[in-house]
C-alpha cells in the first residue's frame, strides 16, 4: 500500500468513486437545467423542488399504492415531468417575449409554493423510503465497500445522461430541437410545431430532476427542503459548465463530484464551499464557462 | 433581429417630478405621525428592509442587473457592525459604518467577479457567491453560529443621545431611511444614472458611445452592496442581534419579492414593497405555516399579472412618475 | 354564564386602567403565548404539537383550579431570531403576554430570553437546546425545561460506555454547535474511561456523508458519535446504513436526535440508534393515556419530549401564578417557580435550580428493530436511567452569574 499525501492508496480510489457517485446526481441536475435552458432560455429555479417532487412522488407512490422502487422509477419522473408541463403552458409560455429574469422569478416562485404545501403536509424532518432490496448490500473491492445501489445510481446516471446526449446531438430529433432553438421562426416554416416542442422539452427536463429524486429517495433524506440545498450547488456547477453544450454540462457534474469527494479526504471543513470557489476562479480566467461559448 | 424583450425595470417616462415631490412628503409624513398608531419596533423593522429594497431596485431597476444574492451583504454587515458593537465596543454611529464598509469590500470583490455575465447568469454567481458566504459565516467562530451574536448594545450616538429608548432609535433610522433615499434619488437622476439605464436598455450601444460599462456597473453594483450593508448594519442595532437568518438565500429572496410587489425601477416601490411584505409577516404569523406558500403565490402572481407592482401600477394609471 | 362574563369585563377593565392583573373577586387572568416554528427546521419537534399541549395544560388545570382564566396564543418565528425577537417585544408590550413558552431553534430563544429580561415577563424554553441558557447567558425571567446540549452530550457519553462502547469516532457539524457538542461527549466518554480514536468535522446540510463514513468505518471505533443535527443526522444514519455500518458490528449514537427523527428514518434504517431523551411516549400509562389526548389534535403523530416539556411547563406555571395571585411580576413568578417543588403526570417530581435549569431524569434508548416493533410509535428499547441529579450540568459547571460562589 502506497500513500498520497499521507492519505492511503485505497482510501483515495474509494473517496474517488463516491465522488463520481456524487457527481451523477450534480450531472442529471444539470443536465435538466442545460436542456431546459437550451430551448426555453429560462433558468429553472423550480428544478430543486422537482427534485424533491420526485422523491416525494416515489414515497407517495409506495405508501398510497404500494409500487416500489422499480415502478416509481418510471412513473415518478412521468407524473412530474407532466406536472411541469403544466407549468409551462399555465404560466411559463406567456413569458417568453419578456426579459428571462422573469422566467427566474416564476419559477422561483413556484419553488417556494412546492417546497411550502410539502412542508405543511410531511413536516421538515423527512419521510423514511428504504433501499429496494434487489440493490441492497454491496461489494467488497479490496480498498472499499461499494454499496450495490451506489454502483447503480452511477451506471444509470451515464445512461440517461448520454443518451440524452446522444439524441440531442446526433438524431434527427435533436437536430429539429437544435434548430430550433437557433431559429424559432425558421423551423415553423418547416412545419414544425414548435410550441410543442417546447413544451415536451420542459417536460422531459423535470422528468430527469424527478428521476434524479426518485434515485436520491434511498439514499438521502426524503424532506421539503432537500431540492434548495442541492439546487444553488448545481446552479453554480453550470456556471462553471456554461450552458452552452450538453456534454459540458455532464462533465462539469461528474468533474465537480469527483473534486468535491477529494475535498472531503484532504479539507472537510471547506467541502461544501469548494464549488463555490472554483466558480470564481473558473469566471476570473474563462467567464463564459469552461465549455460555454462567448456570446 | 431587433430585441423583443421587454427590459425588466422602468419604462423610460420623462414627466415632471411634481408627483414625486407630494408622493416623498406624504411618505415623510406618515414616518412623523405612524409611531402614534403602528408599533415602532414594527416600523424600524419594515424601514430596514425598505432601505435593503432600495438598494437592491438600484442595481434591477436601473442597472437591469438582477442580484439573487444580496443577503450577503445585508447579513455580513448586520455581523460587523454588531460585532464592532459588542467585542470592539464602537460607539454606534461607527459600528454602522464598520458594517457598511465591510459590505462595501465585500460588494467590490463579489461585483467584480459577478459583472463578468449578465442576465441569468449573474444572478446564478450571485446567489452561489452569497451561499458560500453564508456557510463561511456558519463556520467562523464570531458570528456565533447557530446562536448568532447577541444582545449587541445601541449605545450613545455621538456619545449624547440613548438609543436604547425606542423613539429616539426610531428617529435615527428615520433619518438614515430618508439621507439614503434622497441620496438613491440623487443617483439615478444623475449623468451616471442616465448612463446606467443607458446600459440596461442597450449595453452594446452604450459601449459603442464609448461608455467602459463594466466600470458603471462595478460602481452601481458596489454602491447597492453598502446601502444593503447599511440597511443590514441599522437592523443589526435595532433588533441588538445578529443572525445567520440575514445571509440566508431565503432573504435575498424576499428583498426581490418586496421590490417586485412595489413595483421594480420605480422609486417608491421598494418602500410599499417592504412595509407590505413586513406587514403580511408580521400580521400573518398567527398561522405562519403558510407564509412562505403565500409568499411563492405572490411572486408567481406579480410577474405574471402585475409586473409593474403596486406602485408601477399607480403611476402608469394616474399616468405619472413615481 | 352571565357572572362569568361580567367578572371578566370586569377584569378586563382593570387592564385597561393599566392595574393589577386580576380581579379581586378571585378570577385571574393569565396570558400564555406558545412561540415555536411551525413551517421550518423544527416544526415536527415543538410546533403545532407543542401548541396542542399547551392547550392540554391549560384544560387541566383549569379542572384543579377554575378560578385563573388562562388565554393561549400561539405564533410563529420561522426560525428566524428577529421575528422571534419583534414578536415577543410586541406580545410583552401592547398583547399583554405574561409567558412564551418553547422557542426552538437556540438563536432566537436566545433573543426571547433576552426580552424577557428586559420587559420582567417569563420566559419557558423547551425546544432549544442550547445549555448556554442556564449557562453564561442564563436569565432570572428563563426556565430551561426539557433538555439541553451538555445533559444529551454527557448522559449519552456517559452511559453508552458504561454499556460497553468504549471507543469512539465523531461526526461533528462545523461550526459551534457541533464543536459543543462533541466536546462535551468527548469530556463524558475520557471520564467514564473510554477513547476517542478520531473524528472529521462535516459542513452543514451536507448531502453525502459516505466519505466521512468510510472515516468512520475504517477508525474501527465502537461507536460513531454522531454531533450534528436534523438532516445531517438523518443523512449521516441512512447512509450509513447502506454502507453496512451497523452490520459491520458498529453503531451510531445520536446526540441531537428526536423521536419525529427516528420517525421519519424508519426502524429498518434507524435501528441500534443509541440517543438520550427526557421522555418518551410510551414509557409509562400516564404518558400514553396523555398521548392519545394529544393525538386528538395531531392525528398519526407521535408526540416528543418538547412537545410534552410545554405540557409540564405550562402546568408548573400556572401553579407558580396561582399561587402568588400575580403574573405581573415576572421575576417574582420564576423565583415562585423555583421555590414550588414541580409535579406533574409526564415529568413526575423534580425541582428547578437557580439558574433556571428544570431537573429530571433522562434515559438512555436505543431504537428497535423492526420485528421487535409492535404497533405504529413503538420505538424504544430502554437501556438506563440517568438520574437527574447526574443528568445535567452541575450547578456550579456554566458560568450562570445568577448563582452565587
Amino acid at each position: 500500500m502506497f500513500e498520497i499525501f499521507g492519505i492511503p492508496s485505497q482510501a483515495l480510489f474509494g473517496q474517488l468513486l463516491i465522488g463520481l457517485i456524487n457527481g451523477s446526481f450534480y450531472a442529471l441536475l444539470s443536465l435538466g437545467l442545460a436542456v431546459i435552458f437550451g430551448m426555453l432560455n429560462i433558468i429553472n429555479f423550480t428544478h430543486g423542488a422537482q427534485y424533491m417532487l420526485g422523491a416525494f412522488a416515489a414515497y407517495l407512490l409506495l405508501q398510497l399504492t404500494g409500487l416500489g422502487y422499480w415502478p416509481a422509477l418510471v412513473i415518478a419522473p412521468i407524473l412530474v415531468g407532466l406536472s411541469g408541463i403544466v407549468i409551462e403552458r399555465t404560466m411559463l409560455q406567456w413569458l417568453y417575449k419578456l426579459d428571462h429574469l422573469y422566467g427566474l422569478l416564476l419559477t422561483f416562485g413556484i419553488a417556494l409554493i412546492l417546497e411550502g404545501v410539502f412542508r405543511n403536509y410531511y413536516g421538515s424532518s423527512g419521510q423514511p423510503y428504504q433501499l429496494p432490496p434487489s440493490l441492497s448490500g454491496g461489494q467488497n473491492l479490496g480498498f472499499m465497500f461499494l454499496p450495490n445501489y451506489r454502483a447503480w445510481v452511477v451506471v444509470t446516471s451515464l445512461v440517461v445522461c448520454f443518451g440524452t446526449w446522444f439524441v440531442i446531438e446526433k438524431t434527427r430529433l435533436g437536430a429539429n430541437l437544435r434548430a430550433a432553438t437557433e431559429n424559432p421562426t425558421l423551423v415553423r416554416a418547416f412545419g414544425i410545431n414548435v410550441p410543442r416542442m417546447i413544451t415536451l422539452t420542459y417536460g422531459f427536463g423535470v422528468g430527469l430532476a424527478a428521476l434524479a429524486g426518485v434515485m436520491a429517495a434511498p439514499i438521502y433524506n426524503v424532506s421539503p427542503q432537500m431540492g434548495s440545498d442541492i439546487i444553488i450547488v448545481v446552479f453554480a456547477v453550470v456556471v462553471i459548465g456554461g450552458m452552452g453544450s450538453i456534454l459540458g454540462a455532464i462533465l462539469t457534474g461528474f468533474g465537480l463530484g469527483v473534486i468535491e469527494g477529494l475535498t472531503k479526504v484532504f479539507f472537510p471543513e471547506a467541502s461544501n464551499t469548494v464549488i463555490f470557489v472554483i466558480m470564481a476562479v473558473v469566471l476570473l480566467i474563462r467567464p463564459a464557462g469552461l465549455f460555454g461559448r462567448t456570446a | 433581429m431587433a430585441n423583443v424583450a421587454e427590459p425588466i425595470g422602468a419604462p423610460l417616462v420623462r414627466a415632471s417630478a411634481w408627483s414625486e415631490t407630494i408622493a416623498f412628503v406624504i411618505m415623510a409624513g406618515f414616518f412623523i405621525v405612524a409611531p402614534v398608531f403602528i408599533y415602532p419596533v414594527f416600523l424600524m423593522k419594515a424601514l430596514c428592509f425598505a432601505l435593503f429594497a432600495l438598494a437592491f431596485n438600484l442595481l434591477i431597476g436601473y442597472v437591469g442587473l438582477l442580484s439573487f444574492g444580496h443577503a450577503l451583504f445585508f447579513g455580513w454587515a448586520a455581523y460587523v457592525s454588531a460585532h464592532a458593537a459588542k467585542v470592539w465596543h464602537l460607539p454606534p454611529e461607527l459600528a454602522i459604518l464598520t458594517g457598511t464598509a465591510a459590505a462595501a469590500v465585500l460588494g467590490l470583490v463579489t461585483g467584480a467577479l459577478a459583472i463578468r455575465r449578465q442576465g441569468i447568469y449573474f444572478a446564478m454567481i450571485t446567489l452561489a457567491l452569497a451561499q458560500m458566504m453564508y456557510f463561511f459565516a456558519l463556520q467562523v467562530p464570531f458570528t456565533g453560529g447557530e446562536d448568532g451574536i447577541q444582545g449587541v448594545p445601541r449605545g450613545f450616538l455621538f456619545g449624547l443621545f440613548d438609543l436604547s429608548n425606542t423613539m429616539t432609535m426610531y428617529a435615527l433610522v428615520v433619518v438614515i431611511f430618508i439621507a439614503s433615499f434622497l441620496f438613491v434619488y440623487r443617483i439615478i437622476h444623475s449623468p451616471f444614472g442616465e448612463v446606467l439605464k443607458a446600459i440596461r436598455e442597450n449595453e452594446n450601444r452604450a459601449i459603442s458611445l464609448g461608455y467602459k460599462t463594466e466600470r458603471y456597473k462595478l460602481v452601481a453594483f458596489v454602491l447597492s452592496a453598502s446601502l444593503a450593508g447599511l440597511a443590514g448594519a441599522v437592523k443589526a442595532l435595532v433588533f441588538q442581534l445578529a443572525s445567520l437568518t440575514d445571509v440566508h438565500w431565503t432573504m435575498s429572496g424576499e428583498v426581490v419579492l418586496m421590490t417586485l410587489v412595489g413595483g421594480l425601477g420605480t422609486v417608491f416601490g421598494p418602500v410599499v414593497g417592504a412595509f407590505v411584505i413586513g406587514a403580511m409577516q408580521n400580521y400573518l404569523a398567527g398561522f405562519g405555516q403558510w407564509v412562505t406558500v403565500i409568499q411563492g403565490v405572490i411572486f408567481v402572481i406579480c410577474v405574471l399579472l402585475f409586473r409593474r407592482g403596486i406602485v408601477g401600477e399607480i403611476a402608469h394609471l394616474l399616468r405619472i412618475r413615481l | 354564564m352571565k357572572t362569568h362574563a361580567r367578572k371578566f369585563a370586569f377584569a378586563a377593565a382593570l387592564l385597561m386602567c393599566g392595574a393589577a392583573a386580576f380581579a379581586q373577586s378571585g378570577t385571574q387572568t393569565v396570558k400564555i403565548a406558545v412561540l415555536s416554528d411551525m413551517s421550518s427546521l423544527y416544526a415536527d419537534i415543538g410546533g403545532p404539537g407543542s401548541v396542542a399541549a399547551a392547550k392540554l395544560a391549560i384544560a387541566d388545570f383549569a379542572k384543579v383550579n377554575p378560578n385563573l382564566k388562562v388565554e393561549l396564543i400561539s405564533a410563529d418565528h420561522q426560525n428566524k431570531p428577529d421575528i422571534g425577537s419583534s414578536l415577543a417585544t410586541q406580545w410583552y408590550d401592547t398583547d399583554k403576554v405574561d409567558m412564551i413558552v418553547d422557542v426552538p431553534g437556540s438563536g432566537v430563544a436566545l433573543a426571547v430570553s433576552q426580552v424577557a429580561n428586559q420587559k420582567n415577563k417569563v420566559f419557558i424554553v423547551s425546544g432549544a437546546a442550547s445549555s448556554a441558557l442556564t449557562g453564561d447567558k442564563c436569565s432570572p425571567n428563563t426556565v430551561h425545561w426539557t433538555y439541553d446540549t451538555w445533559m444529551l452530550a454527557n448522559g449519552t457519553g456517559t452511559a453508552i460506555v458504561k454499556t460497553g462502547g468504549d471507543t469512539w469516532f465523531f461526526l461533528t457539524a462545523d461550526y459551534a454547535f457541533g464543536y459543543a457538542l462533541e466536546g462535551d461527549t468527548v469530556a463524558a466518554v475520557e471520564k467514564a474511561g473510554g477513547k476517542v480514536l478520531g473524528k472529521v468535522r462535516h459542513p452543514t446540510n451536507t448531502n453525502d456523508f459516505s466519505s466521512f463514513l468510510l472515516q468512520a468505518q475504517a477508525s474501527k471505533a465502537k461507536i460513531i458519535g454522531l454531533a450534528n443535527a436534523g438532516g445531517d443526522t438523518i443523512n449521516s444514519i441512512k447512509q450509513g446504513a447502506e454502507f453496512g455500518i451497523v452490520k459491520g458490528g458498529q453503531k451510531f449514537a445520536g446526540l441531537l436526535v428526536f423521536a419525529s427523527d427516528v420517525n421519519a428514518l424508519g426502524l429498518q434504517t434507524a435501528q441500534g440508534l443509541t440517543l438520550t431523551e427526557t421522555w418518551y411516549w410510551d414509557a409509562n400509562d400516564a404518558n400514553r393515556d396523555w398521548t392519545k389526548r394529544w393525538q386528538q389534535e395531531r392525528q398519526g403523530k407521535f408526540p416528543t419530549m418538547v412537545q410534552a416539556g410545554v405540557y409540564s411547563a405550562v402546568t408548573h406555571y400556572l401553579k407558580a401564578v396561582s399561587a402568588l395571585k400575580s403574573s405581573a411580576d415576572g421575576k417574582a413568578v420564576v423565583a415562585k417557580m423555583k421555590e414550588l417543588p414541580t409535579d406533574d403526570p409526564l415529568f413526575g417530581k423534580g425541582t428547578i435550580r437557580a439558574d433556571g435549569r428544570k431537573i429530571h431524569d433522562a434515559y438512555l434508548f436505543e431504537v428497535k428493530k423492526p420485528e421487535e416493533s409492535k404497533y405504529p410509535g413503538d420505538f424504544y428499547n430502554l437501556r438506563a436511567t440517568i438520574p437527574a441529579a447526574e443528568a445535567f450540568r452541575p450547578l456550579k459547571g456554566g458560568g450562570c452569574p445568577l448563582v452565587s460562589g
